[in-house]
């Protein structure tokens, strides 16, 4: 199997710009909950950015299916590769679901589903108290199961990038090495968020 | 440090990553209000409201009791200048609502309801709701939701006396003053002998949002059609437990009951983000509308009982002032929300006898 080098340009965009967009996300969501004064701005960031994640995932995914990415290192113990692969699928599962339960429990619990003033999400489940006294919850506990997740996955990236320094974190950082460019200068690049 | 060859970095290395990890774990931990308080949260609120009394799963943290009410929206030709929002152009928008009583118990008897609570949905043609949450007082007891959180401490009843502590309202009273200007006012004024005949009052200001752009600060109320008629204190002592609803239900037999809805405009000058400082009555007004309300139905089962009345569900036209109260109203309410769905969700709640 011919496999590429490096991630392509778009899975490199995607995965730069979606770590941005979760993180803050994720800390807007930690913070807007726990605030009596800064609910109302932050929910109407939330919400929007949360449907953004959710169509940055789906290109994400199609482009994942239709692109085999890089080969981790061939010496990499089998556990460190499970790890890999089964961390990979569990942030691509949360970053679809965060905002499909997102958006489910705002519908279950009849509020309107405002993207922009004036612009309203139509409801994808009826209004439910059960629903969302089940979603609201989930929607929580899977918001610190996705930042741990991302932390994970950070200290791993670094592990790579820092200890093992095999190839695995310019994969994701830069592109194909062009064969005119002499210097290499990957050491400069500041740690990644 | 600048081979790209596999050799291998020290392990010593791993302290910087976790340290990394470490510190955004904190961080996010921190944001999330899990150590470090940072003042008054939402849930803190709602946890004061639940101390207040015993628990009442699948209930609302305050204004417990409460009665459903359908009806309907026509607003007067005067309502679309002063607002793009489409509850002012459209002919009649169906309202749910719920009239409530103040504190956690959802059985208590009427005459101990001094204030009174209407919470409404209108949802237009358009896509667009707005929710409102208005309250028959004509200011709201605290300027700030840390003021009306200290009051609520200083009412729970103390663990040696079973009793409020009077040193604590009074330390609470030098640190938040305009709350005395609320107690008095509870003190002295006559309390509605129905329903029907409360006025009922925004408190927060909001903005109206005009088809130029033009933003006005406004305080609405709702002006009940019914001559206001004071409950009598000795009759008030011998009424039923329920006789508000009792009541409310013999006049909608009899007909529709009406309230115009009449905003207030600021004056320059006049403190917007305040609401424990009522506005003149002589800043001008302005009638936007008529609610009528057609029938009632039990909150258990009933369609107000599981909506969120969340003063800061609001249609495109008509949008929220900084006031401090009015945002903690709606994280409160959230957090209300949540705890009692859940509790409904997880077949915890009570309300099969419940009325």
């Amino acid at each position: 199997m011919n496999r590429p080098r490096h991630f392509n340009l778009l899975a490199r965009a995607l995965h730069w710009s979606m770590a941005v967009a979760i993180l803050a996300m994720l800390f807007v969501g930690a913070a807007m909950v726990v605030t009596l004064r800064y609910r109302e701005p932050l929910l109407d960031l939330h919400r929007p950015l949360g449907l953004a994640i959710l169509l940055l995932a789906l290109v994400r995914l199609a482009n994942r299916l239709r692109h085999p990415p890089p080969p981790l290192p061939a010496d990499l113990p089998r556990i460190q590769v499970w790890a890999a692969t089964a961390s990979h699928w569990l942030l691509y599962a949360l970053m679809l679901a965060m905002p499909l339960i997102g958006w489910a429990m705002l519908s279950a619990g009849a509020y309107p589903v405002e993207l922009f003033s004036g612009v309203n999400l139509p409801p994808i489940l009826p209004h439910s108290p059960v629903m969302y006294g089940f979603l609201r919850p989930l929607h929580g506990v899977l918001a610190y199961v996705l930042f741990f997740t991302i932390l994970a996955h950070l200290g791993a990236a670094l592990f790579h990038a820092w200890v093992r320094r095999d190839e695995v974190f310019g994969q994701m950082a830069r592109g194909e090495p062009r064969p005119a460019r002499s210097n290499d200068v990957r050491d400069d690049l500041a740690p990644p968020l | 440090m600048s081979s790209p060859t596999s050799r291998r970095g020290s392990l010593i290395l791993l302290l910087p990553i976790a340290l990394i990890v470490a510190l955004l774990a904190l961080l996010f931990v921190w944001i999330g209000g899990w150590f470090g308080g940072r003042g008054v949260t939402p849930q803190a609120m709602a946890d004061t409201a639940e101390a207040s009394g015993s628990p009442q799963p699948g209930f609302r943290r305050a204004h417990s009791k409460g009665i459903c009410i359908v009806g309907s929206f026509a607003p007067t030709p005067a309502a679309a200048k002063l607002s793009t929002a489409r509850v002012f152009t459209q002919p009649s928008i169906p309202v749910l609502g719920r009239f409530s009583n103040p504190g956690n118990d959802p059985h208590a008897p009427d005459n101990k309801a001094a204030v009174r609570g209407m919470g409404l949905q209108l949802k237009t043609d358009d896509g667009q709701e707005w929710r409102l949450a208005m309250n028959s007082f004509p200011f709201f007891a605290s300027a700030t939701p840390e003021g009306f959180q200290a009051l609520n401490m200083a009412r729970l009843p103390d663990p040696a006396t079973g009793k409020p502590d009077p040193e604590k309202m009074k330390a609470v009273l030098a640190r938040h003053p305009e709350i005395a200007r609320f107690l008095a006012w509870s003190k002295s004024a006559p309390t509605p002998d129905s329903l029907a005949n409360t006025r009922f009052n925004g408190v927060n200001a909001f903005r109206l949002i005009d088809a130029q752009g033009r933003e006005r600060a406004v305080r609405w109320s709702m002006r009940p059609h019914a001559p206001f008629a004071a409950a009598d204190p000795e009759h008030l002592k011998h009424a039923g437990r329920d006789f508000l609803a009792e009541d409310l239900g013999r006049r909608l037999a009899a007909g529709p009951l009406q309230w115009d809805m009449v905003m207030q405009f600021a004056a320059p000058g006049d403190v917007v983000e305040d609401p424990s400082r009522p506005w003149p009555d002589t800043r001008p007004e302005t009638t936007v509308g008529t609610l009528t309300l057609e029938r009632a139905e039990a909150q258990v089962g009933g369609p107000c009982f599981d909506l969120n009345f969340d003063p800061l569900i609001l249609p495109k036209g008509i949008a929220a002032t900084g006031d401090p109260v009015l945002h903690a109203r709606s994280a409160v309410y959230s957090v209300s929300f949540n705890r009692r769905e859940r509790e409904i969700s997880q077949g915890l709640a009570r309300s099969g006898s419940a009325q």
